[in-house]
């Protein structure tokens, strides 16, 4: 038996008459010989539903699922019972793309609240309803930028933004007439002194990362202001559960926000899926990428939802789209409305408050052991870049912490490839590691500085 | 009945949640970085919250509640068995950035996906970044680029697409900054090989198709096809969309391509959620197999661990590996179905649509082809002459009588189109009472008009007033008294 087929011999049969065709094997016809598959690649059987499930379970064992004081893009947070249990229902899951208004109301009034929120938290104007993660998001957002300047041709970045955003950002602008230029910065943050001299008449504008690669709080004063002057645009990238504590992408002057709600009730799932989000000024509206759900009336009068603004997408305009984003991540957003829902504005402001503490805790420890400080002496929120003096040392201690179930942080340098990271860990305190971690943590590094 | 906005739902003060107490120092944050405005959140109880996304579940369809026909989407059964694994906590607890020494049983699963999945098109190897189909197209259209430029073609700079293509297609290639050329299509619904030969010249980068094509016929001449584009230096690009029509009856590879795209929500039956998550992994001839994105899954002596070494890479397309629980999904669903079991899922696909098709054939106009693979297209064009009724009417009518209608108004080079796909899920009975209830639709159409204008009347909401949706944009709520201050 072929699970998931429904068909009894006999249908079969009388399937083929309905077509007058004496076998299945006719319908294929016009597969020409010469492509026909060899049927002997495809005989391996399947397994059964019960067997399925030992032989993943079996893989997944393999895993170790331990205690992670990793951050670096992907957060291991508190997320509320109620938010699986309402994103894994039946209709949410098993929906199309919401095309036809009228049966897919739930969904897209979930989008439209979604939107709403990704609005409250950075400040902007509008939001999509969604993108496929937070660093080809900054694809789109330096995609918006060029569109928005005449001309343009080069999109700044800070080279303190996540490795991974330079390299996705490096990928998409290969091979076009797009100039991905870094900004080099010094003592661990961007500064608006290291923009002098880089603000041609080519450049669209600049992509920065808030809190950054390194756990770092930037301080955006006066940049929106210097940017527009020269025709820029500024694009910031936050953690969305950073935007409790610190200031909006709005409240910086950004054009245009954006990130990854991952923080905001997706597990860590060797990450993804996640979830891009993207909200911009009302001028830019119409230069967005993706979804966006709109509200209108149907014609009973009653308040309606519907994907509106489609004029920028791929399936009417072809080849001249904003974007050619079909899928995005339709159900991480719904889930992150879920989360949010539940939580409101002060969970989120207590999860961001309870980090950030939890962080000063572990690195006011660590600091006070010797062999390792903070690497640069800047403001960092619930995540900070250690220095350590020897290599060994931070291996050694990273050692020791595994064999305890702790992954005590991510080794830059296996990310930047820069040697001068060799030396440098990233560790990320969420408000989901307990007192009694963070203690086993430090005795364990205490130990491995002895 | 309206159900409020979550935020209209909200009352000052309450409640949903409760963390933990902190029990280390709380810290202050600077002043000159501290956010100023709060941002007005819903506050709700758990019970608030839990009914409120209830509810707006009962309001959307899913294929869960139905049949579910969209054509190119192939909204098959998800299996209930892919969503048991893609939440066993083995997988959701797992951080990207692990040492391999602890996730390899993520990296085998994935490597084997790949396996699989190179053995389903004939490909070599592949990729597991890109997160959804278009992505997946964005990504191919890279490696085809980055090929060319290190082949000293870098003055290639055309792809072409049939007219009948998917929106994305000429929208990924112009996002790679290829100019788009379209191919026509012939009386026989395939490509104009007269119209192909015009464009071969030493500016084409490559041609996209899918195949069978979005008419739901296979491109006959394709071995052809492949041959006349190689020779004029082009590659050959696999749009997956239609995969599903001929898995283990034909492989893309032998049929002459160089880079495929799959879509694992389609073919690989995970769940589309609503628009997302998929997964639209890549996969690639030997030549192309060095350009792939970063970082490659390797197995030496039975360990797995990613590779970075790659120096003609075109480097990475997404943050981190690609969306892993999809990819958990379609590997159970594969390893469930077995490779004999994803050719008789195609088999049955292509005798479901066959059998729709037969019994609509007397109904509504199909402009193209006798037999049909996966999906075929119909016109509404006849009955539109006849009686006023269009395409969307029919569609709405549908949404009446508890159906997802099918894919309408593409490919569009049909006119009033309707493209079916039942996909392998439907039982027979299904497909009767889908072409019943065409049938008394259509009837409807000839005697009383107004009904399917006025349609659907049974849904919670009637049709909605895009244009104004469009004009006037309403894309957030803003409360409606202010208590700011």
């Amino acid at each position: 038996m072929i699970p998931y087929l429904p068909h009894t011999e006999a249908e079969r049969d009388r399937m083929l008459q309905a077509i007058k065709v004496a076998s299945v094997d006719e319908l294929f016809d016009d597969i020409p010989q010469d492509v026909r598959a060899d049927a002997a690649l495809f005989v391996q059987k399947g397994l059964s539903e019960a067997e399925t499930l030992s032989h993943v379970v079996e893989l997944a064992k393999l895993n170790r699922a331990l205690i992670p004081f990793l951050g670096m893009g992907s957060y291991d947070r508190i997320i509320p019972a109620a938010v699986a249990s309402l994103s894994s229902l039946p209709a949410f899951v098993t929906a199309y793309t919401p095309y036809q208004p009228e049966i897919s109301q739930g969904l897209l009034q979930a989008i439209f609240e979604y939107q709403t929120m990704m609005c409250e938290l950075t400040g902007m104007d509008v939001s999509n309803a969604s993108l496929y993660d937070g660093w080809s998001a900054a694809a789109e957002a330096a995609s918006m930028m060029l569109a928005s300047k005449r001309k343009s041709s080069t999109v700044l970045v800070s080279d303190t933004v996540h490795p991974f955003m330079i390299e996705v950002l490096q990928t998409w602008a290969k091979g076009t007439d797009v100039l991905i230029r870094i900004i080099k910065t010094t003592g661990g943050s961007f500064t608006i002194t290291s923009l002098e001299g880089t603000l041609q008449d080519s450049v669209a504008g600049l992509i920065v990362q808030n809190p950054n690669r390194y756990g770092i709080v930037e301080d955006y004063s006066s940049l929106s202001e210097l940017l527009h002057q020269n025709g820029c645009q500024l694009a910031i990238s936050s953690d969305p559960v950073s935007l409790a504590l610190y200031k909006s992408q709005a409240e910086w002057g950004a054009d245009i926000a954006f990130g990854d709600t991952q923080p905001l009730g997706l597990p860590i799932s060797f990450g993804g899926p996640s979830c891009g989000y993207l909200a911009v000024r009302k001028e830019m509206m119409r230069k967005m990428p993706g979804r966006i759900v709109g509200q209108s009336v149907d014609n009973r009068g009653n308040r309606a939802f519907v994907l509106t603004l489609q004029a920028r997408e791929q399936h009417i305009k072809r080849e001249r789209a904003t974007s050619n984003i079909c899928s995005n991540q339709a159900l991480a957003a719904l889930t992150t409305t879920i989360h949010l829902s539940l939580i409101g504005w002060e969970g989120l402001a207590e999860a961001a408050r309870q980090s950030i503490a939890k962080a000063k805790y572990l690195a006011d420890a660590l600091t006070s052991i010797g062999g390792m400080e903070l690497a640069w002496k800047q403001p960092y929120w619930c995540e900070f870049t250690l220095r350590f003096s020897s290599r060994e040392l931070m291996e050694r201690m990273l050692d020791n912490l595994k064999q305890s179930g702790i992954l005590g942080g991510v080794r830059l340098a296996c990310l930047t490839g820069n040697p001068d990271d060799n030396n440098l860990l990233v560790v990320a305190v969420t408000e989901k590691r307990s007192k009694a971690e963070l203690d086993a943590y430090i005795e364990i590094a205490r130990r491995s500085a002895l | 009945m309206i159900e409020p906005l979550v935020f209209e739902l909200s009352r000052c003060a309450r409640r949903g949640y409760d963390y933990p107490s902190c029990d280390v120092p709380q810290v202050d944050v600077p002043v000159a970085l501290k956010r100023m405005k709060a941002a007005a959140l819903p506050e709700l109880s758990e019970l608030d919250v839990v009914r409120h996304f209830s509810r707006l579940s009962n309001r959307t369809f899913g294929v869960d509640y139905g049949v579910y026909p969209l054509g190119s989407c192939t909204m098959k059964y998800n299996p209930k068995i892919n969503e048991k694994t893609a939440s066993l906590e083995a997988f959701t607890h797992i951080h990207p950035l692990q040492d391999s020494d602890t996730v390899q049983g993520a990296l085998k699963l994935m490597y084997r996906l790949l396996e699989a999945l190179s053995t389903v098109t004939g490909m070599s190897w592949g990729s597991l970044q890109p997160s959804a189909g278009a992505h997946g197209e964005y990504t191919g259209l890279k490696i085809i680029k980055a090929y060319h430029l290190a082949n000293n073609q870098g003055h290639r700079n055309r792809v072409i697409v049939p007219v009948s293509a998917h929106g994305t297609n000429p929208a990924s290639a112009a996002l790679n900054g290829f100019e788009i050329v379209e191919v026509a299509t012939d009386e026989r619904g395939l490509i104009d090989l007269t119209s192909l030969d015009a464009l071969l010249d030493d500016r084409i980068a490559a041609i996209m198709l899918t195949n069978p094509n979005t008419l739901g016929l296979f491109e006959r001449d394709i071995v052809l096809i492949a041959n006349k584009v190689h020779q004029a230096g082009g590659l050959l690009y696999y749009d997956g969309a239609n995969l599903n029509a001929i898995m283990g009856m034909a492989r893309p590879k032998d049929m002459g391509f160089d880079v495929v795209h799959l879509n694992l929500h389609k073919t690989f039956s995970t769940p589309h959620g609503g628009g997302g998550p998929g997964a639209g992994p890549v996969l690639v001839s030997k030549p192309l197999v060095p350009y792939l994105p970063k970082p490659d899954i390797v197995c030496v002596d039975g360990t797995y661990r990613f590779d970075w070494d790659s120096s003609l890479s075109i480097g990475k397309v997404a943050g981190f590996w690609g969306n892993f629980l999809v990819l958990v999904r379609a590997y159970t669903y594969i390893v469930r179905m077995g490779l004999h079991g994803l050719r008789e899922a195609s088999r049955h696909a292509v005798l479901n649509a066959n059998y729709l098709l037969a019994k609509l054939e007397d109904l509504l106009d199909h402009p193209y082809g006798n037999f049909c693979m996966h999906e075929f297209v119909l016109s509404a064009q006849s009955l539109k002459d006849e009686t006023g009724v269009s395409a969307l009417d029919i569609a709405k009518g549908l949404l009446d009588c508890n159906y997802h209608p099918p894919t309408i108004y593409f490919p569009l080079i049909v006119h009033e189109a309707m493209m079916f796909e039942p996909t392998e899920s439907e039982s027979m009975e299904n497909l009767d009472i889908l072409a019943d209830t065409l049938r008394m639709l259509i009837q409807t159409a000839r005697t009383d008009v107004a009904v399917l204008k006025r349609a659907p009347e049974h849904t919670v909401i009637g049709r909605v007033d895009e244009v104004l949706a469009a004009k006037s944009p309403v894309l957030r709520y803003v409360r409606k008294e202010t208590t700011e201050g």
